[in-house]
């Protein structure tokens, strides 16, 4: 407890208001996060925890009208690993790549400026998952716009975000971009077969430890 | 060790055994009639149809047993069928729903025709001047012959440069208007529905199904050699397999649904307007195309294939499916009412149905390997269900609204069911209660429209606190810059500043 002092408190709810700087003016912003050190991982950590809450809120308060949800088939887990889970492979695939093209942002930097980068979700869904209940399917278009501008603002965040830590040209950016999505599939692909050379393993010793059972 | 295991196999033995029988057990009662919900999920229903009673040829007291019958038709307490095997058309009267009787068997006519015998009749109408219409496949003709089976005319092979001119002219189903126009299915034509004027002339194709093709089998094509595209499928409309004329003068009429191409929100079952075009309303999640689950199940695999459908007086169509057996309800609005039925050889189970009409709300079912017509009389649910929708379209909308109540009671698995109470509170103004009902299925057109009323009465009763809300939102910030102006002012006057700085 002694550990949060009255500074720190406030050096991080500057840093959270950062954000808002950030997404507002991403290349200044960006910069400054990391060569300014106006950003914390304290910040960074509530956005990312702030956008799963939302992710899993708008489940059960978006109106039924925008998100329908087959309860009976919902792994909350799995839920809120389709964040989790992109967003690491996202943070490794870049910072390996980019560690080997002189890219300046180290790991827990990429990570950073990832989760700035994720600001505008919370930001426009949670208002947005409230302004749901109060329409009808005809003013659809409205919530689908919003909903898209979020994603689409995040997006173009995250490219920008990553250009200014690493200290790249535009066009290294986006080729970068291009080449990190790779290796995320690469790295989905060498996941799975890891995963079923594991099971594979561990199947042949269960089967071994039947068949001494059996002749025992 | 061995012991063990050997003790363990035959407990694991036994409890196979215990629960294998009750499941058994259950597979005949259940299952029988069942729905789709809003997620496409299989729910148990109570029996919508009883089967009242199942015809043979001797129940009717026919010399000769019925023989593939391939159509049937009613026509108020009359129904006629079509004993294609033995090249027939039996009319038979309606004395109650266990009670069919003959009234005259159609082999032959009289007249000004060469052949004055029907050759495999496989589907017969009767219009209101109580002519009758026969598809007379075996003659390559469509008889028309008037209420005492005088010839009349007959509705040859279209004249049109389109058609191959070797094919053989075999009109399979057909329908007649209260003009007295033919339209008529024949084996090989898939241009439409053939059309005949009353005088008989051929005045064209009406209502070609739309062509259905993949862009992926479009591009292998573009790649495919000449003797491979040969033994492609080829891109053209499918034959209908069935029409109904409803009471409107609308034809309904059922295509086979392709399993490789269709999606589960296609049309099995297109409603042609007079100018061939399909005014199907299709509001339901899922499409009118029976079974929504295709994997193999007791022998029997594929999309459902409806072969007949029949269109009640209260705009519910009852389609029959030749595949699994089954018959699918389906409302105005394309929504699911039910599902019932299956291969077998009890009552109420079809070997191979072929034909399906009305009369009321009772069904008959034609099958023709079992030779037979089955009666099915709507349940207490059943009835319930039409007169709940019967109620709501004749404006009775408490009425209709109690009914529904009553109708999940019974069965609270069903989605129309609160869908029409909702429907019901609605149109009484009671937008509150209807938007908890459309929200419990999911029906977010209805819920959208009774809470733009209830959003509308809300605002009319609060306006007076919405203004007030707005003004302060407007009027605290304005004043508080004022304030703060005033004071800043007051705070940089030179004589404040004057004194100020003499203090200091």
């Amino acid at each position: 407890m002694a550990a949060i002092t009255k500074e720190k408190y406030d050096h991080y709810i500057d840093s959270l208001k950062f954000a808002l700087y950030c997404i507002s003016h991403p290349l200044d912003g960006f910069w400054d996060l990391t060569h300014e050190k106006r950003g914390t991982y304290a910040a960074a950590n509530t956005i990312l925890i702030a956008t799963v809450l939302i992710r899993i809120l708008k489940l059960r308060y978006t109106s039924f009208i925008f998100v329908t949800v087959y309860w009976e088939d919902l792994n909350i887990f799995l839920y809120i690993a389709s964040i989790l889970f992109p967003l690491s492979l996202w943070v490794v695939g870049n910072w390996g790549l980019t560690t080997l093209f002189d890219g300046k942002g180290r790991l827990g930097q990429v990570y950073m400026a990832t989760c700035y980068a994720l600001t505008p979700y919370p930001l426009l869904q949670f208002p947005l998952m409230i302004f749901s209940n109060f329409v009808t399917v005809d003013e659809k278009e409205f919530y689908a716009m919003v909903s898209a501008i979020s994603l689409v603002w995040a997006a173009l965040l995250v490219i920008a975000a990553m250009g200014q830590i690493h200290e790249y040209t535009a066009g290294k950016n986006l080729l970068f971009t291009i080449a990190t999505l790779f290796s995320m599939l690469v790295m989905i692909f060498i996941l799975m077969i890891f995963f079923s050379m594991i099971s594979q393993g561990v199947s042949y010793f269960i089967s071994l430890g039947k068949e001494l059972l059996f002749r025992l | 060790m061995k012991k063990i295991v050997k003790g363990a196999a035959a407990v694991f033995a036994g409890m196979m055994v215990l629960t294998a029988t009750p499941l058994t057990a259950y597979a005949g009662e259940y299952g029988y009639t069942y729905n789709y919900d809003y997620w496409g999920d299989v729910q148990e229903s109570p029996d919508f149809y009883n089967v009242c009673k199942v015809f043979t040829g001797a129940d009717l007291g026919l010399d000769k047993n019925l023989s593939n019958p391939d159509g049937i038709f009613t026509k108020d307490n009359k129904i006629y069928l079509c004993d294609s095997g033995n090249n027939r058309i039996i009319e038979l009267q309606r004395d109650s729903a266990e009670k069919l009787e003959v009234v005259r068997i159609i082999d032959s006519f009289e007249g000004d025709c060469d052949v004055k015998t029907l050759a495999n009749p496989t589907d017969v109408a009767v219009s209101d001047e109580g002519d009758f219409y026969i598809a007379d496949q075996g003659n390559a003709r469509v008889l028309k012959l008037d209420k005492d089976l005088q010839y009349v005319q007959s509705f040859v092979k279209p004249e049109d440069n389109t058609l191959d001119p070797k094919l053989v002219f075999q009109p399979t189903k057909l329908s007649v208007d209260s003009a007295g126009r033919v339209y008529c299915i024949a084996t090989g034509i898939n241009k439409g529905l053939i059309k005949y004027e009353a005088d008989g002339t051929f005045s064209g194709f009406v209502g070609a199904t739309p062509v259905t093709f993949d862009w992926t089998d479009y591009i292998w094509k573009k790649f495919a050699s000449q003797e491979q595209r040969a033994k492609m499928e080829s891109f053209v409309p499918t034959e209908y397999e069935n029409i109904f004329m409803d009471y409107e003068g609308f034809i309904y009429a059922t295509i086979a649904t392709n399993e490789d191409k269709a999606s589960k929100k296609d049309n099995a079952v297109r409603k042609l307007n007079l100018m061939g075009s399909d005014i199907l309303v299709h509001n339901g999640e899922w499409g009118v195309l029976g079974d929504l689950y295709w994997g193999s199940g007791g022998g029997y695999e594929g999309p459902s294939i409806f072969t007949d459908v029949t269109v009640m007086d209260n705009d519910i169509y009852v389609c029959l499916d030749r595949n699994r057996g089954r018959c699918f309800g389906y409302d105005d609005q394309g929504n699911i009412v039910f599902c019932y039925g299956g291969n077998g050889n009890m009552n109420g189970y079809f070997r191979k149905p072929t034909a399906i009409d009305h009369i009321g709300h009772d069904l008959y079912v034609v099958d023709a390997l079992d030779n037979s017509i089955t009666v099915f009389v709507p349940t207490e649910f059943g009835q319930l269900v039409y007169n709940a929708i019967e109620e709501f379209d004749q404006g009775k909308y408490t009425e209709s609204g109690e009914s529904w109540e009553n109708v999940m009671k019974q069965n609270g698995n069903y989605d129309l069911a609160y869908i029409g109470i909702g429907r019901s509170l609605l149109r009484q103004k009671r937008y509150k209660e209807a938007m908890k009902y459309f929200e419990l299925k999911y029906d977010d057109d209805n819920y959208s429209k009774a809470y733009k009323q209830y959003r509308k009465e809300w605002v009319e009763d609060h306006i007076v606190w919405i203004v007030l809300v707005i003004v302060l939102l407007f009027i605290v910030p304005l004043g508080i810059g004022k304030t703060r102006r005033i004071k800043h002012e007051i705070d940089t006057a030179d004589i404040f500043m004057n004194t100020q700085d003499g203090e200091k």
